[in-house]
């Protein structure tokens, strides 16, 4: 995607979002009218669409292939991951993600075997979206994007910056050959998630709610590495409340705020 | 005569340390034992949805204190709810979690369990104990017990995976179905699903 066409993509997302009045009470999600559409648009594409596919693919190719396949993604992904590391201020973490990416490249043949998380370099999970939440930018309100699902103003912008800044597909020139690669990753990804519907369908008494509420607190999870602080036992809608650094949902995208030192942030190597 | 005593006071030291064993300790042995079973029942594996919440019933319930779980997931409202209704909504509730902990557990396979090793202190009575769900392929999941000590052993009051706790991400749900129609209106609402959900399995 070119600058330019995102940048309109996001704004155009923007002003149609921004002409729909709110609807639920979730002060997180002012754009709950248009956020179900686009929720029952996406639950239809994936029914008719990407689940057959997944559930094809999860029955042709068998598992260890399906790994070598996960793996293969998850090495591309480690160069970034581990600049949004640097980003964040681990330094020991990012360049763990370095020398995941330099081990398995090699040693596990362009990424195919997970060679590093067997010599106990672990694998992990940043982006974008994530590293600004660490400086301090509040979610913004809660957003459900076409295709890409869940997400938030805050983390679409993650999301743009991650495709404009890391996009090692724009390296291959054949056009068909990168299609089928970006095909492969979304089926590869879908499969893993095979299952994991089925119990959001038997737990939730409304799908939507408990989508986004799960999101919500994954994210917020991430941005802590794993160790949110625990919310009270008793208070009220625990989304909104203020818990910490980059969790007011009140505080713009723009708003950024370099994180106080003296806020209670994880240790970093635990 | 004096023997009888002896055995009186052993069982019941016995019995005191089946309740006192350390939370990681029961949740290792509680897991292993279920799963074990659940990867070798071959009605479970072929998808008999009432085994697999035959078997939660018996292993996992009693070490889970769905009172609490409830009072977690109502938020504030659970003060003003009277005796009966605390029951009822614990009861649904805890229909509803069996059901989808069961069928989470039923797609258990390939997977492998870690636990993580338990940060306590000897006084502590509000521990986690960490485990990680290892799948080849896809990364790892964690799954958190938080669990507290009471009269009768250590029980697991919510239930984190992949960081988010599945008791406070019914609270927003919760909470609606409270305004729309007070708690009498979400025990309802509960019950349907839950019938719901028998409905469909058979």
């Amino acid at each position: 995607m070119k600058i330019r066409e995102s940048g309109f993509l996001l704004l155009s997302l923007l002003l149609v979002l921004s002409g729909c009045a709110s609807t639920g009470g979730n002060p997180t999600d002012p754009w709950e009218g248009v956020n179900r559409k686009v929720f029952v648009f996406n639950d239809k594409l994936d029914t008719y669409a990407l689940k057959p596919v997944a559930q094809g693919y999860q029955a042709v190719t068998p598992l260890p292939a399906r790994t070598n396949i996960s793996n293969f993604f998850g090495n591309v992904e480690d160069v970034w991951i581990g600049v949004n590391n640097l980003l964040q201020g681990k330094p020991k973490d990012g360049a763990s993600d370095f020398g995941r990416f330099a081990v398995n490249s090699t040693i596990g043949i362009l990424g195919f075997f997970d060679i590093a998380s067997e010599i106990g370099l672990e694998k992990h999970d940043e982006d974008f979206g994530q590293t600004l939440g660490r400086w301090g930018v509040g979610d913004g309100p809660y957003m459900v994007l076409p295709l890409f699902g869940s997400s938030t103003v805050r983390d679409t912008g993650g999301m743009i910056v991650d495709r404009l800044t890391y996009n090692p597909n724009s390296l291959i020139k054949r056009i068909p050959v990168r299609n089928g690669l970006t095909a492969t990753k979304v089926v590869n990804l879908r499969a893993q998630l095979l299952g994991a519907e089925r119990a959001l369908d038997e737990a939730a008494l409304d799908k939507y709610v408990f989508m986004r509420n799960f999101h919500l607190q994954r994210r917020r999870s991430l941005i802590y590495d794993g160790r949110p602080p625990r919310e009270d036992d008793f208070s009220a809608a625990p989304l909104v409340e203020p818990q910490g650094p980059g969790m007011l949902s009140q505080r713009g995208l723009f708003d950024l705020v370099l994180v106080d030192a003296s806020s209670p942030m994880p240790v970093d190597g635990e | 005569m004096f023997k009888s005593l002896l055995c009186v006071v052993l069982s019941v030291f016995a019995v005191q340390a089946m309740a006192q064993e350390a939370p990681d300790v029961l949740a290792r042995s509680v897991m292993t034992d279920v799963l074990e079973i659940v990867k070798t029942d071959k009605a479970i594996q072929a998808g008999d949805q009432k085994r697999i919440i035959d078997l939660v019933e018996a292993k996992v319930v009693k070490h889970f204190d769905f009172q609490h779980m409830t009072a977690l997931a109502v938020g504030r409202e659970w003060r003003s709810a009277s005796a009966e209704q605390k029951t009822a909504l614990a009861a649904e509730f805890q229909t509803l979690l069996v059901r989808s902990y069961s069928n989470a557990l039923a797609q258990y396979k390939n997977q492998t369990i870690d636990f993580k090793p338990l940060r306590m202190q000897a006084a502590d009575t509000d521990v986690i104990v960490r485990t990680e769900i290892k799948q080849p392929g896809a990364k790892p999941v964690a799954i958190d017990y938080d669990m507290e000590k009471k009269a009768d052993g250590w029980k697991v009051y919510d239930v984190m995976v992949a960081g988010v706790s599945l008791v406070t991400n019914y609270r927003e749900t919760f909470s609606q179905e409270i305004k729309a129609g007070g708690i009498d209106g979400l025990i309802k609402s509960l019950r349907e699903k839950n019938k719901q959900l028998e409905a469909g399995k058979k």
